[in-house]
């Protein structure tokens, strides 16, 4: 049985439909990536699994429970890590964490114990008895996670998990998060923005765009499928029915065009095919301003099934 | 039903925690009733028109200021909704078990607790301005009562409120707007038929004279049972609706979200 399973989501906030048919499934035991630039709907989805929203159409289920009909029993088997801290900054991390057991229906010395070894394996034990509001960033993310872990869910969902974080303090998030779903035995969900973060993190990845999921798979199937690297060839003169001639005799396959003068298309083995490709160019009279080869990664994943660049997406749904 | 009772009693423990963590909101809670009573105890005891045959115009004013304290402390205090709205705290609440009710219950006990803590103060500190509890420990218990209904049931005004505004400016706006008024429109400064008309008419509508009255009866008239039990029925049945309003609003807020 999968741990997650999402069938159509649609949600509608006035003029923005944040949701429009979102489906995807995670197996138990898998960590599971919605990838997606800011405001392509990856919180909403998450927050629909988490029950806070009802969605206006489709159906989810979570550990076999459907999200709408039976929420106490989809709240009791997931933990739910939220983009803003939802910790209580006026009380101490080992409070939180005993209030949240007890809401949980944990009691006593079980819940105690639990507590204890919680905030030892998120680090935090010598901090336990502060008050939160002297946290640093990283510590108060932890504190989160252990909240979400204290009733022992089956499904961790990490929405946004590293962002405002260092970069150092990421990469000892993503060690952390990849421990504890080992040692926690855990489903894990997480949404991310980052798409190094998809990839060094996630074993399947959904990526979504404006509200739908464009693609799932594994981060390597889904380069793979690309086949060639990108060649970006930023034009001087919008020459571009002649650029697009040479490309179409070299044998590259085009892909996007960005902002009007950059064309961005697939080459075989790009670093060998470049030379030639710039003098059969030159050779044409284009002129050109850039260029630049990369080897296959999600952002031109993501670029190949949406034609749109994530940067760009990205800042924009800020 | 013990659900709710339980987590009721966690998340007041919650609150009232985090309150004693705030040195200054001990100090403001300790201190603002007695400047209230010194103050205005001072500033209109030349006046002996005013306090309608009580034996001092403070023994006149301490109810009215038990009353007062409820008031205005109940109608600020949706003010730590939006911060645990805004910190997402009630999300993390909502996306566990936790009874529904429970999340506004026990901010408007919490509020009502509150107000019983401020009125003993006052009451202490008149007996040294030699105020008499005329109507004994029975008259005690009644503005403790008293206290607690107003504070509650202006606390699920603000609450609701508070979830349905979202924003701190909004909140104090309508705070203001709604806080004065009501006050003057009472009888907590001066005795009601010294009122004009028109505004002793109104404020027999007003639930903060009513707590002015049932808390007045227990000390300066000593008696009146009739009208105090009717008064803090009165209360008893705003406190349920607005309690009613608050919840009406959480469930709102989960269907925006």
């Amino acid at each position: 049985m999968d741990a997650i399973v999402a069938e159509g989501l649609r949600k509608r906030y006035g003029e923005v439909q944040a949701l429009d048919g979102v489906g995807f499934s995670v197996r138990q035991g898998e960590i599971f990536g919605l990838l997606g630039p800011n405001g392509a709907g990856k919180s909403t989805t998450i927050r629909v699994l988490a029950t806070l929203t009802v969605p206006d159409e489709g159906r989810a289920l979570v550990a076999g429970h459907d999200v709408v009909h039976e929420p106490n029993a989809v709240r009791r088997a997931f933990g739910y890590v939220p983009q803003d801290s939802g910790v209580d900054r006026n009380a101490t991390g080992r409070e939180n964490l005993l209030l949240q057991g007890r809401i949980q229906g944990m009691r006593g010395r079980p819940l105690r114990s639990r507590a204890d070894r919680l905030l030892e394996l998120v680090g935090i034990a010598d901090a336990a008895d502060r008050i939160v509001l002297h946290y640093s960033g990283g510590m108060k993310r932890r504190l989160d996670i252990a909240l979400g872990l204290v009733h022992e869910p089956r499904v961790l969902y990490l929405d946004e998990p590293t962002t405002g974080l260092d970069p150092e303090v990421r990469a000892s998030m993503w060690e952390e998060v990849r421990r504890l779903a080992e040692q926690e035995h855990l489903t894990i969900l997480l949404t991310t923005h980052y798409l190094e973060e998809a990839d060094a993190l996630a074993q399947r990845v959904a990526i979504v765009s404006r509200g739908t999921v464009v693609v799932e798979g594994r981060p390597e199937e889904l380069k793979r499928r690309l086949e060639g690297d990108a060649v970006q060839l930023e034009l001087a003169d919008r020459d571009l029915a002649a650029a697009r001639a040479v490309l179409e005799r070299a044998g590259a396959r085009e892909e996007a065009l960005l902002e009007g003068r950059t064309l961005v298309a697939r080459v075989d083995n790009g670093g060998h095919a470049l030379p030639g490709l710039l003098a059969a160019l030159d050779a044409a009279g284009v002129a050109v301003a850039s260029v630049a080869v990369s080897r296959p990664s999600l952002d031109d994943v993501y670029l190949h099934y949406t034609g749109r660049d994530f940067e760009t997406e990205d800042r924009a749904g800020t | 039903m013990t659900a709710v009772a339980t987590h009721t009693w966690f998340m007041i423990g919650r609150q009232i925690r985090n309150l004693l963590r705030q040195p200054i909101w001990i100090a403001m809670l300790l201190i603002q009733p007695m400047v209230w009573l010194i103050l205005y105890g001072q500033l209109f005891s030349r006046v002996p028109q005013l306090r309608a045959g009580a034996g001092s115009y403070v023994e006149f004013l301490a109810p009215g200021v038990v009353v007062m304290n409820a008031f205005f402390s109940a109608t600020w205090s949706g003010m730590s909704m939006i911060e645990d709205l805004d910190r997402s705290v009630i999300d993390r609440f909502l996306a566990t078990p936790v009874s529904r009710v429970s999340i506004v219950l026990s901010q408007i006990v919490r509020t009502g607790l509150t107000a019983v803590i401020q009125a003993a103060v006052i009451l202490l500190v008149g007996l040294g301005l030699g105020v008499r509890v005329h109507a004994g420990a029975l008259g005690w218990l009644t503005v403790f009562v008293a206290a607690a209904l107003l504070a509650a049931a202006f606390g699920g005004v603000s609450h609701g409120l508070a979830l349905i505004l979202r924003r701190e400016e909004s909140m104090i706006g309508v705070a203001n707007f709604v806080g004065l008024p009501l006050m003057f429109l009472s009888s907590i400064l001066i005795a009601q038929r010294t009122m004009p008309h028109w505004m002793e008419v109104a404020s027999r509508f007003n639930p903060v004279n009513w707590g002015v009255i049932a808390a007045r009866n227990a000390v300066v008239v000593g008696g009146d049972w009739g009208s105090t039990g009717a008064h803090l029925g009165y209360l008893l049945a705003v406190t349920a609706a607005t309690a009613a309003f608050a919840t009406w609003a959480l469930r709102r807020y989960q269907r925006t979200i």
